[in-house]
């Protein structure tokens, strides 16, 4: 770098100063280059997260043992495995999780398909959808879990009420994600149908069903994740079986082992659903082709 | 074909009557908003005029829909169905059976320049191809009229003569009456029989001029003195009608 400035003459020297003092102007000995991060192997990956989670569990049951934790607030992971076991040979676990995952999957069913059609439904008439979507929006806000009494009180404390809390939860998602792909429906795609002569039942079922279907499919996996809510909260309410009311009742009898226990089976049910969904989503969208 | 159609109300379009012998190619041209869509979606049956009517061989279309075909300017083919599928929408919904439509649109996507294309999705064909397609869809839908608003609009200058030869190549095969739309006057003195220059503010017909250039035209045609003369005088009236306020500008 000999490019010099030699246009200014004036205040040669407070230029010269200023630059002998500019430390960090480029130069090739100290050249910068880009940054790299290097990328570890995978199973330097998988060291790190396993040692972390076994180092959290053993940190654990250490300090449950010399009393830096207190046990009995915080259980502790040889309690909890005991506990699993029992509740998984003598207890009620398959009782359990099958009322949880009936509730969720009959909630998250109907909830997205009524909700779907409904969203669906709005393309048939602007009135009905300009008079009909305030309440859309007034129960949208209404934060449905503080229902949740209402509805046991109505559909009692079987199977029903926990579908139907479920089922509020979903259906709202589906409905004004489904109404936002009829919104985004080009106009000038049913004009080219009513050239060519289409009818509006062959309008709805050619070009905005399909048209909407990968909006309805978007909210798949949301719905999964708000029906199992719906599900466990009304479990906490009331319920004889699932494991919200494991949980509920393993907290209120100060058998926190059972409670991380059913966390952790709820958690696992969580996630199985949720995987599921998100390839049942792949498969629709590349049926759908979007 | 003849259709009076004066649009009161706004005032989008004056009286208008246009007239167009069977098996001809006709232009429109003219500055946005002169109404030219206007006159499209009334001949569709989308949009009732407020006075005037549609007549097609004598009989009246006012407001029917599916009588001619329409082809947008965007190519709207559907993403989820392949170009095969896509070209048959028209007979699709007149009821014609899945299998019968495929079977009758198949030669022609072969001889009319998309064969390997039939099953593919219109998401992986060039603009070109995707109008081609849409083109066809309109085709394949048999009416005897068919109404195009600027089909090459968006396309490159390379492929728009390609187009251009392919569109004349199919009118010539199919005998069909056109109405085209264009802002393009080379493009419409090439390709018709007759242009009608349209102006703005109501929108009218401000003059028709015949083309009485020999068929086939070739691209050299375009160079001929008659060529050259309507050429010139398209522009004169699309000139004056799009800057009535030439003169102020010239003067700052």
């Amino acid at each position: 770098m000999t490019v010099q400035d030699t246009s200014t003459l004036g205040d040669v020297a407070a230029l010269q100063q200023a630059r002998s003092g500019e430390s960090t102007k480029p130069t090739f000995g100290a050249a910068r280059r880009l940054p790299v991060q290097k990328d570890w192997p995978t199973w330097a990956l998988v060291l790190a997260q396993v040692g972390i989670l076994v180092a959290a569990i053993g940190g654990w049951e250490v300090g449950a043992r010399t009393g830096f934790i207190d046990a009995f607030f915080w259980s502790q992971p040889s309690a909890i495995f005991r506990t699993l076991t029992i509740f998984f040979t003598t207890g009620d676990a398959w009782t359990d999780i099958g009322f949880t995952f009936r509730s969720t999957i009959f909630g998250f069913l109907l909830g997205t398909t009524l909700g779907s059609l409904i969203g669906l439904s709005f393309w048939w008439s602007r009135n009905y959808a300009a008079i009909v979507q305030p309440y859309i929006i007034c129960f949208e806000s209404i934060p449905k879990l503080a229902l949740a009494p209402l509805v046991i009180l109505v559909f009692g404390i079987g199977l029903s009420s926990k579908v139907a809390i479920a089922m509020a939860l979903t259906i709202v998602v589906s409905t004004l994600t489904t109404y936002a792909g009829v919104k985004a429906l080009d106009p000038d795609g049913e004009k080219l149908f009513y050239s060519l002569g289409a009818t509006r039942t062959q309008v709805f079922r050619k070009l905005v069903v399909p048209f909407c279907l990968p909006w309805i499919i978007s909210v798949l996996r949301v719905n999964i994740g708000l029906a199992l809510t719906g599900a466990i909260v009304g479990e906490f309410i009331a319920s004889q079986h699932g494991l919200g009311r494991a949980i509920l009742y393993a907290g209120q009898t100060y058998d926190i082992a059972l409670v991380w226990v059913a966390v952790l089976v709820l958690s696992t049910l969580a996630v199985v659903m949720y995987a599921t969904v998100s390839w049942l989503e792949g498969m629709l969208r590349k049926g759908v082709r979007q | 074909m003849t259709f009076p159609t004066p649009s009161g109300g706004f005032a989008a379009l004056a009286p208008i009557t246009l007239s167009i012998p069977q098996g001809r190619f006709v232009s429109l041209i003219g500055p946005s908003g002169c109404g030219k869509s206007t006159i499209f979606n009334i001949i569709a049956g989308l949009l009732e005029p407020t006075s005037g009517r549609v007549l097609i061989d004598g009989v009246d279309a006012t407001g029917t829909i599916g009588r001619v075909g329409y082809m947008l300017q965007k190519d709207l083919l559907l993403p989820w169905r392949t170009v095969l599928d896509n070209v048959v929408l028209g007979m699709e919904i007149q009821s014609v059976p899945m299998r019968v439509a495929r079977e009758r649109a198949l030669p022609l996507l072969h001889r009319y320049g998309l064969s390997g294309f039939e099953y593919l999705h219109p998401s992986s064909l060039s603009g070109g191809m995707r109008q081609r397609a849409a083109l066809l869809r309109t085709l394949l839908f048999d009416t005897d009229v068919i109404l195009l608003d600027e089909p090459f609009g968006a396309l490159d200058a390379q492929t728009k003569l390609q187009m251009q030869e392919w569109l004349m190549q199919l009118w010539s095969d199919f005998g069909k009456t056109v109405l085209f739309v264009t802002h393009d006057v080379e493009e419409a003195i090439y390709l018709s029989d007759e242009v009608h220059v349209m102006g703005t503010r109501p929108g009218r017909i401000i003059a028709s001029i015949p083309v009485h250039l020999a068929r086939p035209r070739l691209r050299l045609s375009a160079l001929a003195p008659e060529f050259l003369t309507i050429k010139e005088r398209c522009l004169e009236l699309l000139d004056v009608n799009l800057a009535p306020s030439a003169p102020v500008n010239a003067a700052a």
